[in-house]
């Protein structure tokens, strides 16, 4: 048996690799050092994902590569999502370092979580057969719980874990059944392969269509789509605030890779079917966002039902790729890059969102509601007009990244002829505009309640002034970003 | 022609609002001047673009073009004709004037006041040059967020609900706006450009729809009854520079709206809605007029008098004749002078009284006599009195209304008689009489600096009125043109 064997070409998956075996370091050394040094920990984390972005941008050769027996592909989107997820948790580590400390839970297990959660991501990202697709799926997804009960004696850390790690599993079930379904209707689990028996229409319709649906239903639960978004509201809350700004970031990456794999690259076939389904979702998503947001009188909460109706109208770029059941290349294209663009833009308005709740927040004090927002102009100037750029950013005013993003998934949608579905999902956007115009409100208008200085650090304030006037100055000359999302497409479908 | 102008009256102001930030409030000798020297410097840059303008080209002048987002194909695309001139230098003119209004009542954060007007200032000049839809509508936009903070931080005792009821009305017609332009791009084969779409032939319903959608956007805007109920809440809370500015530029920004995209894309759906479009101007000019004589706060009357006033200058654009258009572009100028000056003697009684309600005044003749020329001299501006620029636009409008249809115009007319009895009684309340109280007995008169101010607006007005010649000389050719252009059906 052993002489079968063939060594698989490990270099595509070499940032994965290096990233397991830092981990190993990362978890001998803080068990060395122990808590004396724990800031070792944290930099051998931060190293860590440099090198992975060096190796990814090392290896990177723009080719479409497959390796291990067809399981696991290297290419464009892979190479750019992979970097953006490094520089998201890196970002998410700096921002959480004083959060962390302050609360005494900067544990070895915090950054170790961390890391194979994001290796979770990455194989996801890279995932070219289903299996691949799950086994990153539950890394991250496990990884994820337990840093939501990180805190071990938060009972409502303890309770969002319990939530999320309940329906996430009933979420997992789903996509496996859908991927069952599929694997017996077309006879593979390759992505590739599932493509093929689709393009030549050897499969069974309905026990496709049948599988599909669950398979929708399993991404609809990681991109947090209504129906399937009733985890998001209490683990936002629940968790310790920047492992919401973790969850609520890098994994949004992973699950458009996810979606984009399992829809697009291999049910491309069935979207006229798949379509529909999205369709229905990003309206809800929209709608029931921007609604539920006006309610929450947390901000984590508010940017929990944001992130839903957020990930509503990238879904609605990902269901303009296809018109009236024919396929035009440039039109796929367009509105798979408008879904990319989009969901890079949030993930970087998402982490300066956060990264304000983090600054405000210090020893023993979470300023976590809205009121904490309170005439933050006068406490800060510069921080106030910092959130005043996300806030109108997530709105969608120009001249901001949020605005460029709507615009494209808005384009592509009235370009597939979705014009009554634009016309909806713009109004929904006014509706939501309210919550992101009553934190400037509190911020400008109102005097503060809380007059204590912020006491964040200096890397904070750096970090979170750059992701800011980032926020700005990609909408001001939103041109680069928009297109290497059109190139990393267009040379990877 | 080849210059860098309208670029520079766009990002002076704008980026010279950074240094006006950082030096901040504690500092407000400097901040003052400095805010001063940007605005002041903003309306020097416009002037070449009224000197240097060839008057008798129908065309874009001062263009500038630059790739801005290659992947829409959008472009930095600035021009002006004859009909968004006028504007620019209405603009940075008020603009300085405001800064100026402000130099000493303003005492909470002054430089966060002072730069978001000159923000505001640098955006409203984007919006007038744009020629690019998508550049017009980021513009367009974004000028909303520094007046929902003038508003909402340095308002009356309602601001809140003013910013809010302000920045969500307008939203949601520009948000309709967005779809028609992406509409407009993917039926155009892929352009932004506005001279594009003028070109675009286009079916009779697609042409109704896309009317309508800009309709809602720039009616809000202007606003038009019924969607104007915004205007008067905003203006009453909102500090005097922002009434100032609204009053001045930003509901022109609605009207201008119609004469750069809706006329000339949608020129069929124009006429074809145009007794529509009369009528609802005619509500706003006789209805609201009537609605103006009962207020009892000051600034609500001059409110509710701007909506009547931009009544005529929608009736002027659908009457599709010459003399009509113009007037109404020239009732737009006018009304950017004698409405901001309106807002400015407002706010100079409210500095001293705190208080716009005209039951609290009488007789400020007696203690303020040369505060009293003038305001009574924009009043009699502000009702259309010969030789005032206020009379000019309305009696050339009445004349094409006229042409048009004998009924229209004596409907328009009325408005003679209703705008002098809201306007001249309020200051018969106000400023003639014995003197009505102790407060009012204590009033000091206007100092140099608000004089100045006034004064400057007072020259404006007169100038307009006795030789109106220069500014409608310069937007001649362009409304011919115009007019040409929407006589030509695109079915």
């Amino acid at each position: 048996m052993l002489n079968n064997f063939v060594m698989p070409d490990l270099y595509p998956a070499a940032p994965e690799i290096f990233l397991l075996l830092m981990s190993f370091v990362v978890l001998f050394v803080d068990l060395i050092l122990g808590a004396t040094h724990r800031w070792m920990a944290a930099l051998l984390t931060v190293i860590t994902l440099i090198g992975c972005a060096a190796i990814t941008l090392v290896t990177s050769d723009g080719q479409t590569t497959l390796t291990f027996s067809n399981m696991f592909v290297d290419d464009l989107l892979s190479d750019f999502l992979k970097l953006m997820t490094y520089l998201a948790v890196i970002m998410m580590l700096v921002y959480s370092r004083q959060y962390m400390a302050d609360r005494g839970l900067d544990k070895g297990e915090f950054y170790l979580l961390v890391l194979y959660a994001t290796l979770g991501m990455m194989v996801m990202i890279s995932a070219a057969n289903f299996l691949t697709m799950y086994l990153g799926l539950e890394l991250m997804s496990l990884s994820l719980y337990g840093l939501v009960a990180i805190d071990r004696d938060s009972t409502r850390g303890t309770e969002a874990a319990m939530k999320y790690f309940v329906l996430g599993a009933l979420a997992s079930g789903l996509l496996l059944y859908g991927m069952s379904m599929i694997y017996g209707a077309t006879g593979s689990l390759e992505i590739g392969g599932i493509a093929q028996a689709l393009y030549h229409g050897q499969a069974e319709k309905p026990v496709l269509v049948f599988g599909l649906v669950f398979l929708v239903a399993g991404v609809a639960f990681k991109l947090g789509l209504v129906p399937f978004h009733m985890w998001i509201p209490d683990v936002y809350h629940g968790a310790p605030t920047a492992v919401t700004m973790f969850i609520g970031s890098a994994p949004k990456l992973a699950a458009f890779a996810m979606a984009l794999r399992l829809l697009v690259y291999a049910l491309f076939g069935l979207a006229v079917d798949w379509q529909k389904m999205l369709l229905i979702m990003a309206v809800l998503s929209i709608g029931l966002g921007n609604l539920a947001a006006i309610a929450q009188t947390n901000i984590k909460r508010m940017l929990a039902y944001s992130a839903i109706s957020h990930m509503g109208y990238m879904v609605l770029g990902l269901m303009s790729g296809v018109v009236g059941g024919q396929v035009d290349a440039f039109t796929a294209v367009n509105a798979y890059s408008s879904a990319l663009y989009y969901t890079v833009a949030y993930v970087l308005m998402s982490l300066g969102a956060f990264g304000m709740v983090l600054l405000l927040s210090r020893a023993g004090y979470e300023a976590e509601n809205l009121e904490d927002f309170k005439g933050l102009n006068k406490r800060s100037p510069w921080f106030a007009a910092m959130m005043l750029i996300i806030m109108f950013s997530m709105a969608g005013i120009p001249f901001f990244i949020g605005f460029f993003a709507k615009f494209a998934v808005l384009l592509a949608a009235i370009k597939a002829g979705y014009t009554a579905v634009a016309v909806i999902a713009v109004m929904f956007s006014l509706v939501g505009a309210f919550y992101y115009l009553r934190v400037v409100k509190l911020m400008y208008f109102d005097t503060p309640v809380d007059s204590a200085p912020i006491t964040a650090g200096i890397d904070l304030r750096v970090l979170l002034s750059l992701n800011a006037l980032a926020v700005a100055a990609f909408g001001l000359f939103p041109d680069a970003v928009m297109m290497v999302c059109t190139t990393t497409l267009m040379r990877s479908l | 022609m080849n210059s860098q102008l309208l670029s520079l009256a766009i990002w002076v102001p704008i980026l010279g609002a950074v240094p006006v930030f950082w030096v901040g409030s504690e500092r407000r000798t400097l901040v003052r001047w400095l805010s001063l020297a940007v605005a002041v410097a903003g309306f020097l840059i416009t002037i070449p673009l009224y000197t240097g303008f060839d008057a008798t080209l129908s065309g874009m002048q001062f263009v500038e073009q630059a790739p801005w987002i290659t992947r829409f194909n959008a472009q930095y695309l600035l021009g002006i004709d004859g009909i968004s001139m006028p504007f620019i230098l209405l603009n940075s003119l008020i603009t300085v004037l405001v800064v100026l209004a402000g130099w000493e009542v303003i005492e909470d954060k002054q430089a966060q006041y002072m730069g978001a007007f000159l923000v505001m200032s640098g955006l409203m000049n984007g919006i007038f040059c744009s020629l690019d839809g998508l550049l017009f509508y980021v513009f367009f936009e974004a000028s909303l967020i520094p007046m929902y903070i003038i508003i909402g931080a340095w308002g009356g005792p309602n601001r809140v609900y003013a910013a809010f009821k302000f920045f969500l009305y307008t939203l949601l017609g520009s948000l309709l706006m967005l779809v028609a332009l992406i509409w407009l791009f993917l039926e155009s084969g892929g352009s932004f450009n506005i001279l594009d779409w003028h070109q675009l032939r286009l079916g009779m319903a697609p042409q109704i729809l896309i009317f309508i959608a800009f309709l809602v956007s720039f009616a809000v805007k202007v606003p038009m009854w019924p969607v104007h109920t915004w205007l008067p809440d905003a203006h009453v809370e909102a500090p005097t520079g922002g009434s100032v500015v609204l009053a001045s530029i930003a509901l022109k920004l609605g009207a201008y709206g119609f004469v750069r995209f809706s006329l000339p894309i949608v020129p069929d759906a124009s006429h074809q809605l145009a007794p529509l479009m009369i009528a609802l101007s005619l509500i706003a000019v006789i209805y609201i007029g009537f609605v103006a004589l009962v207020q009892t706060d000051m600034k609500k009357l001059i409110a509710y008098s701007s909506i009547s006033h931009m009544g005529f200058v929608t009736l002027g654009f659908f009457l599709f004749n010459q003399i009509g258009v113009e007037g109404a572009l020239v009732q737009m100028i006018s009304h950017g002078f004698v409405a901001g000056a309106m807002f400015l003697c407002v706010g100079v009684m409210y500095d001293r009284m705190h208080s716009r309600q005209i039951a609290d005044y009488g007789g400020v003749v007696n203690t303020m006599p040369k505060f009293a020329a003038l305001f009574v001299f924009f009043a009699m501006a502000n009702s259309g009195l010969p030789a005032t620029s206020g009379f000019v636009g309305e009696f050339m409008v009445i004349l094409g209304a006229i042409k048009f249809n004998f009924w229209v115009g004596f409907a328009a007319a009325i408005t003679l008689i209703l705008g002098a009895a809201y306007t001249l009684w309020m200051v018969k309340r106000v400023v003639f009489g014995a003197v009505g109280n102790a407060h009012v007995a204590e009033l000091k008169d206007i100092g140099s600096r608000e004089f100045l101010v006034l004064g400057v607006l007072a020259v404006c007005v007169l100038a307009m009125g006795l030789y109106p010649f220069p500014f409608t000389e310069v937007m001649h050719a362009s409304v011919d043109n115009l007019l040409k252009h929407v006589a030509v059906s695109k079915l």
